[in-house]
């Protein structure tokens, strides 16, 4: 698939990574191309500088045929915004907002968009490896939001 | 009515003191502390310290009970969710969002934040009023966004002239509202026919704009600056 992803930090260089190495078109967008250097240099996808909330920027990392858009800058507020801009002005097929802020994400997961609330999978995976409780999977996490989104 | 302010910039502070002397009940949110500390310090009590993206801010700002919201940060994207939030979470009546590119304007509307203003629209436009080119200027927008008033100086290019307005197919719902003819107002009547020097006032929604405007100034005609419409 072609799969567009917003933000070139830790989370986001290695599902690049991930993607690429498994056959995936990726292409990559960070407002900061010190960032790339995080792909290495065997990353098979595009590069492209700018910010994700400028449709040119989209347009230029081809959203317009994209498959799929992730948007996992550090800032809620931004992903929030991409993903949006992806889903309902270039229907783009699967779209994935990682928010930090779990009352953003059950809100926005409500209105529509998938989000995925780092911090609820998180917390509860650590909260589960202290008092000794099996991990479960990422469904029983998700549902956290709805717990910690109040 | 109660309005909350997010934002407390320039736009912010003064908007929160015209609010205060026409006799609202503000409140303005200011994430940076230093920032809302010194606005404290004139305006006082209508000034709250904290990010107003976030529903614990909200919520201790009373936004359940709040008439509208006002997002005048310097970020479109803090603006939109601002004004998401207080629709969605506390059902706000009213969200005015600014916005600083104004590309963005078309992408808040598509997510229903239909108050939007974008200051260099509104400069862009004024000078576009200015500049006698023959183009289609847009002169305001009524109905949230809905219906556009645009203006249309006719030239000898123009693919309309000697024309019959019952004879165009104007696009959508558009329909052209009156004539200037030198001194003179034309009310059009299906037999009225363009002349090249007429201003065309017309009404269209902003989807059918571009159409209009390659109708009236020809398929030419370059887009006035960032109308929303493209």
């Amino acid at each position: 698939m072609k799969v567009v992803v917003l933000g070139c930090g830790r989370v986001g260089s290695a599902v690049a990574t991930l993607m690429s190495q498994a056959g995936h078109e990726v292409r990559m967008i960070d407002r900061d191309s010190a960032s790339f250097r995080r792909l290495g240099s065997d990353f098979k996808g595009t590069r492209v500088v700018g910010r994700g909330i400028d449709e040119d920027v989209l347009r230029r990392a081809g959203i317009h045929d994209a498959d799929a858009f992730i948007s996992v800058t550090s800032g809620d507020n931004t992903n929030i915004m991409a993903a949006q801009i992806a889903k309902e002005k270039f229907g783009v097929p699967r779209v994935i907002a990682r928010i930090y802020d779990p009352i953003r994400a059950e809100a926005y997961a409500k209105m529509g968009l998938t989000t995925f609330c780092s911090t609820c999978v998180g917390a509860g995976i650590i909260k589960d490896l202290l008092t000794g409780e099996p991990v479960k999977s990422y469904e029983d996490y998700s549902h956290l939001t709805s717990e910690l989104g109040r | 009515m109660y309005v909350i302010v997010v934002g407390g910039g320039k736009v912010g502070y003064y908007l929160t003191k015209t609010l205060i002397s026409e006799g609202h009940e503000v409140l303005l949110i200011e994430k940076d502390r230093q920032q809302a500390a010194t606005l404290m310090e004139e305006l006082g009590e209508v000034v709250m310290a904290g990010d107003g993206c976030e529903v614990r801010v909200m919520s201790e700002a009373g936004m359940g009970r709040a008439g509208a919201v006002v997002a005048v940060t310097g970020d479109d994207e803090d603006n939109l969710v601002i004004c998401q939030m207080a629709r969605r979470h506390f059902d706000v009546g009213r969200s005015i969002a600014r916005v600083n590119d104004p590309r963005n304007e078309e992408i808040f509307r598509l997510l229903g934040i239909d108050a939007t203003v974008s200051s260099t629209k509104i400069i862009y436009s004024l000078i576009e009023q200015e500049v006698d080119t023959g183009q289609v200027v847009p002169l305001t927008a009524l109905k949230r966004g809905d219906i556009e008033i645009v203006e249309a100086e006719l030239t000898e290019q123009s693919p309309v002239i000697d024309l019959a307005l019952k004879d165009v197919h104007l696009p959508g719902d558009s329909v052209i509202a009156v004539l200037i003819r030198g001194d003179q107002i034309v009310l059009p009547s299906g037999t009225t026919r363009f002349a090249a020097g007429d201003t065309v006032i017309a009404l269209t929604r902003p989807d059918d704009e571009r159409l209009l405007r390659e109708l009236m100034a020809g398929p030419g005609a370059v887009t006035p600056g960032p109308s929303g419409a493209k």
